[in-house]
């Protein structure tokens, strides 16, 4: 039984799935869609190192690197937007967030 | 065999703790979720030799990030038990478009593994005799210096960023202020007096 590039794939889409069905289903805390847009990062991250190790190409994984950059950049500046959102409002729930009415 | 067992281990692992990730009631759990999440990915990437990406995710992603998550998660004064209210509302539409998505890529996969895909160009090939850590920095010291360079930019931005929009002037407090106390001379400050004997010292 030998592990191929599909049974990455398919950890991947999983992830990457879990992620969005994340960022619906909590409508009252920012921090755990946060937490879900790196939980797709991650999947994706899986899937270009998983195609770089079996395309023997390692392109791939410098791109994970890249990806892994911006996903720390964006948790920071997510983390201090909701922690002056938090500051301002008192409450971090996505339904409350409706003063922009967008 | 033991490729195949290490694998099912981390991916069964990820994909539960990815799910009690989203669907835990209290928001510290989901962060120690997500960091058993981001070590068992840490595990599937080392299995296919991407070690240097592996040891990345674990300093940045565990070492920095999920911290930051615990931080904040533990700054915030978020009442556990309102977290969960709306969940129903939204869990139809949530998992009619989970299920929509998962169909998609599943399709994509099919067509992807039908073999009718085939990519031979490969721009930086896998040298077996290098080890990944010295591949990685040769490739990205040469041909990704400027991407690379970009990269660590982007890191600036971002802690400059978080940096002014979570400060605040603090009303009350007392700064130093170096120009004052450097223009301050000894004879402003200090007074030589005589007293007399029993008359004590006039302030």
């Amino acid at each position: 039984m030998t592990i191929g590039l599909v049974h990455y794939l398919v950890v991947a889409a999983i992830l990457f799935t879990m992620g969005v069905l994340g960022i619906f289903v909590n409508r009252k805390n920012l921090i755990v869609i946060l937490m879900a847009i790196e939980l797709i990062l991650l999947a994706v991250n899986i899937n270009l190192v998983a195609f770089s190790a079996y395309l023997h190409d390692l392109v791939g994984q410098v791109f994970a690197m890249f990806v892994l950059t911006v996903a720390a950049g964006e948790a920071a500046i997510g983390l201090a937007i909701l922690v002056i959102y938090f500051r301002g409002r008192g409450t971090i729930a996505v339904d409350d967030a409706n003063r922009m009415k967008g | 065999m033991i490729q195949a067992l290490a694998f099912y281990l981390f991916a069964i692992v990820v994909i539960v703790s990815g799910a009690m990730t989203i669907s835990s009631r209290n928001p510290v759990h989901s962060v120690m979720w997500l960091i058993l999440a981001f070590f068992n990915a840490a595990g599937l990437m080392v299995i296919v030799g991407a070690e240097f990406i592996a040891m990345l995710l674990v300093i940045v992603y565990v070492g920095a990030v999920a911290v930051l998550f615990l931080f904040v998660v533990m700054m915030l004064d978020i009442e556990v038990a309102s977290i969960r209210a709306g969940v129903a509302r939204y869990a139809a539409i949530g998992l009619a478009l989970a299920v929509a998505l998962a169909a998609e890529m599943m399709i994509a996969l099919g067509a992807w593994s039908a073999g009718k895909i085939d990519l031979t160009r490969r721009i930086a090939p896998v040298d077996a005799t290098v080890p990944n850590i010295q591949a990685m920095g040769n490739l990205l010291y040469t041909r990704y210096l400027f991407v690379f360079e970009g990269a660590g930019l982007v890191l600036l931005v971002a802690m400059i960023g978080a940096i002014v929009l979570t400060h605040r002037d603090r009303s009350g407090a007392r700064y130093q202020n170096i120009a004052r106390q450097n223009a301050r001379r000894p004879q402003d400050a200090t007074r030589n007096v005589k007293p007399e004997i029993g008359q004590g010292v006039q302030l």
